[in-house]
C-alpha cells in the first residue's frame, strides 16, 4: 500500500507491504537506517522515534498508522554543520560503546530534555527505562544526559 | 493483507460488520509483536487510532467513561484522581509503550496480566461494546473477560470503552516483577475502599486464568472495619491481625500456576503480601485524610 508520511520535515511516499512496521519503512524504503532494528517487540527502545511529537517504538507502529502523520527520527537531529548537543555529549562522555542502542537513546534523551531541562538521576532512569544498553554503559549514559542538560540550559538551541 | 484507515466510528463499525475477521489495531504493543515475529497474518487490519470517539474520556452523572483508545500516558496526565488506575498505568512497560498502549488493548487482548484489568475489576467496571445498526451493549467486566486471551467480544463489535461508578475512598494498585519497568506482572493487585457502600474490593492479576476477585476477603475486611468502628471513625484502631487474615484470604482466592515468570507458591505468597500492604495503605490514607498520622 502507498504510505505518505512527513519524515524529518519532508513528505515522503513509499509502497510498503501492509503488515510492515514504521521501522521497516524507515530503514528499508526511506533510506533512514538510524533507528535500529533489534528486539522488534518494544523491549529495547533502539527504534525510538517521534510520531506526532510522541516518543514511540517504531517497531510497534504499523507503517500504515503513520500515513498522513509526522515522524521525526534520529537523522533529523544533527545539522550539516554540527551534531545535536545530546549527540556531542554522548561522544564526549564515552556513552557510546557498541553503538547499537545509541540512536534510540539519543532520541529518548532529546525528548526528556525538551520536557525536563534539569532532570535528576531518578527522572533520567525512569525516562530511559525503555531503552536497553547491552554493553551496560548506563553510568556513562547518565553522565552524558547531565552534560547535555547543562549545555542546553546555558546555550539553548 | 490489507490495512483500512477509517476516520469515524461509524465507518469502522460498518467495516467490522462487513469483514468480521478484520483485526483492530490501536497501540500495537501486542499485535505488532505477533506481526513482526510472523505469528499472525490477519487478512485485514483496521487502524482504530483515528477514531475520535475512542480517544475521549468523560465524567457523567457520577460515572467515568474511559474510551478504549485512551493511552496510558494520557491516563497518567489527565486522570490523577483515579489513584489505582494511574498507578497501574505508570507500571505499564516504558514511556514509549505507555504512549501507545491503551486500556482497550488490555481488554481486547484479555491477558490475565493486563495491568489495567485488576483496576477495572476492583472498580466493578463495565465494558461498552458497539456494533453497526444497534445500540451499544454493556457487559460487567467478569462477563467480558472469559479466560486467558478469551473475551465476549462478538466478531462484528468493537470495544468503545469502559465505564464505572466513581467511588470515594482510598485505593492502590501494586505489582510484582523483576524490575520497575518493562515488566509483565508476576502478580498484581488492586484494592479499592468504597466509603459510600462501605465495601472493600480486591482484584488480582496474573494469578489465574483471568482477573479474580477475592469476595471472602472483601467481606471479612469490610466486617472487621465495621467491628472496629472504622467506617464511622477513620481514626479507630484496626487490630493488626485483620490485615494478616485479609492477606491470607486474598491468597486463598488466587488460582496461580507455575510458569516462566514465577511459581504458583511464590505467586500465592505475593498475593498475601500485596493484600496486607494494600489494606494498610488504604487505612493509613483514611487516617491521614482525617488528620491522623500513619499507625506505624
Amino acid at each position: 500500500m502507498l504510505i505518505r508520511t512527513q519524515v524529518n520535515g519532508e513528505w515522503k511516499t513509499a509502497e510498503v507491504w501492509p503488515g510492515a512496521s514504521l521501522l521497516y519503512m524507515l530503514r528499508e524504503h526511506l533510506g533512514l537506517p538510524g533507528s535500529k532494528n533489534a528486539c522488534e517487540q518494544g523491549e529495547c527502545g533502539s527504534c525510538s522515534v517521534w510520531l506526532d511529537g510522541e516518543l514511540v517504538c517504531a517497531c510497534l507502529v504499523l507503517a500504515a498508522q503513520a500515513h498522513g502523520r509526522e515522524v521525526r527520527t534520529v537523522e533529523g537531529l544533527a545539522t550539516p554543520e554540527a551534531l545535536h548537543p545530546v549527540q556531542e555529549a554522548f561522544l564526549e562522555t564515552g556513552a557510546v560503546q557498541c553503538g547499537f542502542c545509541t540512536p534510540g537513546l539519543i532520541v529518548a534523551v532529546t525528548h526528556l530534555l525538551a520536557q525536563v531541562p534539569a532532570p535528576t538521576d531518578a527522572t533520567i532512569r525512569e525516562a530511559l527505562s525503555g531503552n536497553l544498553c547491552r554493553c551496560t554503559g548506563y553510568a556513562k549514559i547518565l553522565d552524558a544526559v547531565h552534560l547535555a542538560a547543562d549545555r542546553m540550559r546555558t546555550t539553548p538551541r | 493483507m490489507e490495512v483500512l484507515l477509517p476516520q469515524t466510528l461509524a465507518e469502522a463499525l460498518a467495516t467490522k460488520a462487513a469483514l468480521p475477521d478484520a483485526v483492530p489495531i490501536a497501540g500495537g504493543t501486542d499485535l505488532m509483536v505477533e506481526l513482526n515475529f510472523d505469528r499472525r497474518r490477519p487478512a485485514v487490519l483496521i487502524d482504530i487510532c483515528r477514531l475520535p470517539e475512542l480517544r475521549e474520556w468523560r465524567k457523567d452523572d457520577g460515572t467515568l467513561f474511559l474510551g478504549a483508545g485512551v493511552t496510558y500516558s494520557r491516563i497518567v496526565r489527565d486522570l490523577p484522581e483515579f489513584t489505582p488506575l494511574v498507578q497501574a498505568a505508570r507500571s505499564v512497560g516504558s514511556p514509549q509503550i505507555r504512549n501507545r498502549g491503551t486500556v482497550g488493548g488490555n481488554l481486547g487482548t484479555g491477558s490475565p496480566a493486563g495491568d489495567a484489568l485488576p483496576v477495572l475489576a476492583a472498580y466493578d467496571a463495565e465494558v461498552v461494546l458497539a456494533k453497526t445498526g444497534a445500540r451499544t451493549r454493556t457487559l460487567p467486566w467478569h462477563q467480558f473477560l472469559l479466560g486467558p486471551k478469551k473475551t465476549a467480544l462478538a466478531p462484528d463489535e468493537l470495544i468503545l470503552g469502559t465505564r464505572w461508578r466513581i467511588t470515594r475512598g482510598p485505593g492502590s494498585f501494586s505489582k510484582i516483577g523483576p524490575r520497575n519497568a518493562m515488566v509483565i506482572a508476576v502478580a498484581s493487585l488492586c484494592l479499592v475502599l468504597d466509603e459510600a457502600s462501605r465495601t472493600i474490593r480486591v482484584a488480582l492479576g496474573s494469578v489465574g486464568p483471568t482477573i479474580l476477585r477475592a469476595p471472602d476477603a472483601e467481606a471479612m475486611g469490610a466486617r472487621a472495619l465495621a467491628d472496629a468502628g472504622g467506617w464511622d471513625d477513620p481514626l479507630a484502631p484496626v487490630p493488626i491481625k485483620v490485615a494478616e487474615d485479609f492477606g491470607a484470604r486474598v491468597a486463598a482466592a488466587a488460582q496461580p500456576i507455575d510458569d516462566v515468570r514465577g511459581t504458583a507458591a511464590y505467586r500465592r505468597h505475593a498475593c498475601a503480601v500485596l493484600a496486607q500492604r494494600a489494606l494498610r495503605w488504604a487505612l493509613d490514607d483514611r487516617m491521614r485524610a482525617s488528620g491522623g498520622g500513619p499507625r506505624c
